[in-house]
Order: structure tokens, then sequence, then C-alpha cells
């Protein structure tokens, strides 16, 4: 049987080609961005739409390529390798790819929550008055994280109350139309419409644990240290579109009233979300946060929640298996397994003007 | 080798196991490959992990109580199973209200044309009303199911019974059954295997229609727990769950298989 066995041959040697391929690193000029929509994060299609980003792009004679997805697979893609940066919060940023082994630097702190984040109840007084009730969030994300930190400021542990997974998509519909559900928590644009209900009220935001959810752009290290042009161009593009929308006036209206179209609000709606999210409208801002000795507090909170949840896989031993470093040298965590680092080396080239103006 | 792609090939019992196993083998050794490689590059990867961190995984499901005390394994098979046989059980009414449409021209007048185009519906695409009308609980994902389902075998059921020869029908009568006996004592039970059959072809549907309910809003099982640890890519507890949901599926297949075998021995005879 030598035909056989020559095809069985031909199919091994495919097979071992295909799964082999990805990892031959290519010299490269071409870079993938995964975006999803979020109000903090809608500059990026702004800047995406309006050319802003192929102009810094061809500044540094790179390829940009920015793909839309939704949140959770946009973070997976970026764990999987298959896109080169990424928007995500900085608990996500610690327990998908910096958890799974993939050396990830924070290039730009774009914003926190502010109010983004919130617990919304019917008839329930306060937190306290959560206890045996079902609560109706997105299990293991941010909103998991905020209703843990609620909890545990006011005393109550989860199991007296229960915690049911109900995906994002569903989450606000479902309560508005259900009135036996007594509690949720969700963010933005869903907080809005679900406190836009008679009855509905808010016991908790982010806004009472400022700092502690971030929301970042994130580059795969390894990608960074073969080739900085990546990072130089879109922290070029993104204050760009910062400095078009921090100035009043009808221009920054325009841009703003771009985004809120793309994530299918009215423009007053968009200003709203915007009011609860802490932006940090210049380089100097975020540097000097990044700098900071607050961000470190606020990251020992999310990783310790991170722990306690099993975000670090359940045989984690400790808290510090997953180092985190920042711009002043400290780690906190294993020094040995450093996966997230805080960086404002490209911010900082921002805000002492050392991006290529042309 | 010259009889490979003759129709009247004899392959021996040998070439016929090697060969089967073949397709298993090339996708077995493809991840095991890949994961290889990926761990290579990165001892921590999640994406593909190695057999013994899915063994491990696996043993940390089935047999260590987790954050919440609870063995997860069975309790998500345990919940899944429930909503999975409610809704199969459902499902079984649609034989005879599909035999009852093939006989009866009023039955048929009032159901058929609503079910071919209540057939039509994707039921994942109505959800959100769904869970607006049943509620978040069991309710909404056993209708889901249902909806998915019981149209498709009722208009199979249907198609069976019209195909029986009419001079069945007229024998019954003349012997003196009643037309309720005609229907349910003389049809049905003749086309009943068949309508068994078509369950376990559609057992995959079900399956999917029940991760998907499970997805988007539960507290407890297969689907619930493969989306809710999807949040920290853990692909250690996610591939054994998909391999002992195929599994149980396989069995549950086989199991109805068996059934026909046995109970209607009859059957294509």
């Amino acid at each position: 049987m030598p035909k056989l066995r020559s095809l069985v041959a031909a199919l091994v040697v495919t097979v071992l080609t295909v799964t082999a391929l990805p990892s031959l690193a290519l010299a490269k000029d071409r870079f993938t961005l995964a975006v999803s929509i979020y109000a903090g994060w809608m500059p990026w299609y702004y800047a995406k739409d309006h050319g802003i980003l192929k102009k810094w792009a061809d500044r540094y004679k790179i390829t940009i390529d920015v793909v839309e997805m939704d949140y959770i697979p946009s973070v997976e893609a970026y764990v999987a390798g298959k896109v080169d940066a990424g928007v995500m919060t900085n608990m996500e940023a610690l327990a998908m790819p910096a958890k799974s082994g993939i050396d990830t630097t924070v290039v730009i702190v774009g914003d926190y929550s502010n109010g983004n984040d919130a617990l919304l109840v019917r008839g329930i007084p306060d937190v306290k008055g959560l206890k045996g009730t079902e609560v109706y969030l997105v299990e293991l994300s941010v909103s998991h994280y905020l209703l843990a930190r609620a909890l545990e400021m006011h005393g109550v542990k989860e199991s007296e109350l229960k915690v049911v997974n109900t995906s994002d998509s569903d989450i606000a519909p479902a309560f508005i139309a259900n009135k036996n559900q007594k509690a949720v928590v969700t963010w933005n644009p869903m907080v809005m419409s679900i406190e836009q209900t008679p009855g509905v009220s808010r016991i908790f935001d982010s806004s009472k644990i400022p700092g502690e959810v971030l929301d970042l752009l994130v580059v795969n290290t390894k990608v960074l240290n073969d080739d900085p042009r990546f990072a130089d161009a879109l922290v070029g593009a993104w204050y760009e579109v910062m400095s078009l929308m921090s100035q009043r006036g009808p221009e920054a209206d325009k841009a703003m009233t771009a985004m809120a179209q793309r994530s299918n609000a009215s423009l007053s709606e968009y200003k709203a979300q915007l009011r609860t999210t802490a932006m940090f409208w210049t380089p100097e801002g975020a540097s000097d946060y990044v700098r900071g000795s607050e961000i470190k507090e606020k990251m020992d909170f999310v990783r310790n929640f991170c722990f306690k949840y099993g975000l670090f896989g359940e045989n984690a031993r400790s808290v510090d298996i997953v180092g985190i470093s920042y711009p002043d040298g400290t780690i906190q965590g294993d020094s040995r397994n450093v996966k997230l680092r805080y960086d404002t080396h490209f911010v900082d080239k921002a805000k002492t003007g050392q991006l290529r103006q042309n | 080798m010259r009889s490979f792609f003759r129709t009247d090939a004899q392959p021996s019992v040998v070439a016929t196991s090697l060969l089967s196993i073949l397709l298993f083998g090339l996708l077995i050794g493809a991840y095991l490959a890949g994961s290889y490689y990926r761990h290579q590059e990165n001892p921590q990867d999640k994406v593909m992990p190695t057999v013994s961190e899915m063994l491990d995984g696996m043993k940390r499901a089935a047999f260590e109580p987790d954050r919440n005390g609870d063995l997860r394994l069975w309790v998500d098979t345990f919940a899944s199973a429930r909503r999975f046989g409610i809704a199969i059980g459902v499902v079984l009414l649609a034989i005879p209200l599909g035999v009852g449409m093939g006989l009866f021209p009023y039955v048929e007048a009032v159901f058929y044309r609503f079910i071919v185009f209540f057939d039509k519906i994707p039921a994942l695409s109505v959800l959100p009303i769904l869970f607006i009308i049943f509620g978040l609980d069991e309710l909404s994902k056993i209708a889901l199911i249902v909806i998915g389902v019981f149209p498709t075998v009722a208009l199979e059921a249907h198609l069976r019974a019209k195909s029986i020869p009419r001079e069945q029908i007229h024998k019954a009568q003349t012997l003196g059954a009643s037309e309720h006996e005609i229907a349910y004592r003389i049809i049905m039970p003749q086309i009943f295997p068949k309508m068994l059959d078509t369950i376990r072809l559609n057992l995959k549907a079900v399956m999917l229609l029940l991760i998907a309910g499970e997805s988007l809003a539960a507290t407890v099982g297969l689907g619930y727990r493969i989306f809710v640890v999807r949040r920290y890519v853990a692909m250690d507890i996610i591939i054994p769950y998909v391999l002992w949901m195929t599994g149980l599926l396989f069995l549950t297949d086989w199991f109805i298989q068996w059934v026909i075998r046995r109970r209607y021995v009859w059957v294509d005879k």
C-alpha cells in the first residue's frame, strides 16, 4: 500500500506545517489592533474612521489594521496572539493575557470608570438589603468585581445572596421587563437604559471606588520590543483625538457625534456617559497617574479579587503568581514572572513632543 | 491498492479499524503538536492546554468543591440533563400531534400551516423575547429548545403518517376500529421508532439550544460553566467539558438506537 502510506505522510506534513506556521516570527510592518465598543474606547473608532490612525501609521511607515469585535472575543484574540494590541480593563489584562503568560505592556491608561459601572435595584434601600436576593450580572467581569467591593465595604458575604450569570446583551431588556428581578450590576450604556425605568435606583457605583477599574490600551510586549513604531503611532493618534475632544466647540461636538453614532447613542447620551468616565485627556495626566502610588494600591485590590475568585487559575497557590511592574521599577507579585507592565515611555514621548510630526 | 476506489472493495478487518482511527489520530496528533509548540514558546499558555493540564482541570471540576462548595461537574451535568430531559419529554408530544395532522383533515387545517411557518423561525434570534415572556429561569431555556425542535418533529410525524398506505386505514375501518384507534393504535406505533430516530438526529440541535440558553442566563449548567470560565481563558476546563458533553450525547444517541433495536425488532424487516 505505498500510495496510501504517502497519502498519510502528506497529510501529517500538512497538518504539522499548518499548526507550526503561526509560531514563525516574521519581521513585519503590519500590525493589528482589536477594539470593542465602550464609551472610553470610542475615540479609537473615530481615529480609524477619520484617517487619524492612518496618518500616524504613515508617519511611522507601518500599516495598522483595526478589527472591531465583541469585548471578550477581542481579548481572546489578543491572548491567542492573533492581534498585537487590544483595549481592555486592568482586570481582564491581568486575568486573561498576563495570567496566560502573554507578556503585556500597558501603553495608554485611557480612563477610569467613575460611575459607568453601577449596582441598580428595585426597592432595596442599601447594599445590606441585598441579602437573600438574586443579583443579575456577568460573572467574573468588572461588574462582579464592583459587587464584591460593595459587599466588602458593607460587611456582607457573597454567599448571603445569589449571583445569576446573565449575558450583557440581554441583561438590560430582561431586567427592565421583569419586575421580579430586584438587583442588577452592569455598565454603560446598559446602566443608562435601566435607570430610565421607573422604580429603579442606584445604590453603588464605580465612583465609590475611583481608579480601580482602568480602561487600557495594551500591546504585546514582544511586538513592542521588536518594533516600537506601532506603539508610537497608536499613542500619537490617541492624543490627537483626545485634544480634539477636550476643546469645547463645534469641532469637538462633531467628533463626539460620530463616536456616539458608532456606539448607537445620541450625542447627549454619549456626553452623559463621558461624565461618568474619568478620561485622562492629556499624556501628562496619564503619565502622572501611572507614576503615582495610588495605582499600586488599586491594582492590589484587583489582583486579590482575581486570586480569590479563581481568575488566576483554580490551582494558583498565591496572589503573587503574576508579576506587575511599574515605571519606578517596583514589582507587585512574582518578580521572575512579570507579565503586566505599566509603562510611560510612549506616553512621555507624546508629553515631551518626541513623536514624529510628519 | 488496486481496489482502493472500487465499490465492491472488501477491506480487511485490520485495514478497516486502522482507517477508522486515522482521522481521530490526525486530529489528536495535530492538537498535541500545536499544544507542544505553544508551550515551548510560552510555558503558561492557556489556549491549548496539555493533556495533563486538562486531566488536572477535570479532576478539580469533578472531585474538588469550588468557591461555593459544589462539585461542579456533577451539579452542572445534573442541571443540564434535567433541562434536556424535560425538553425532550415535551418534544415527544410532537409525535401524536403530527399523527393527528396527518390523519384528521380538520386538525391539519388548524395546525399544519402554522407549524410550517413556526418551524422557519430561528429560535435563537427571538431569545430576548423569550426571556421577557418566560423570565430568566428554567422555563425560558426549555422553551427555547421546544421552539427550536418541536415543529421539526411534528412535521416529520405528519409526513410519515401521510405516507402510510390508505388501504391499511380502510382495512381497519372494515374491522371496526374507531377513528381514535386508527390514529393511535395503528398508525402511531408504526411510525414511532422512525420518530425516535428523528429525535436522535435532532439531539445536536437540542444541545446547541440548551448551551445557548445556559450561556445567556444561569447559575449552573454545562453551557453556563463553559461561558463563565471563558473569562479567564480556562481551556483546561472547557475542552474536557466539551469532550464530556460529546460523550454524553454520544451515549444518549447510542441508547436510543439500542431501544429501537430492542423494542422494535420489526423495523426495516
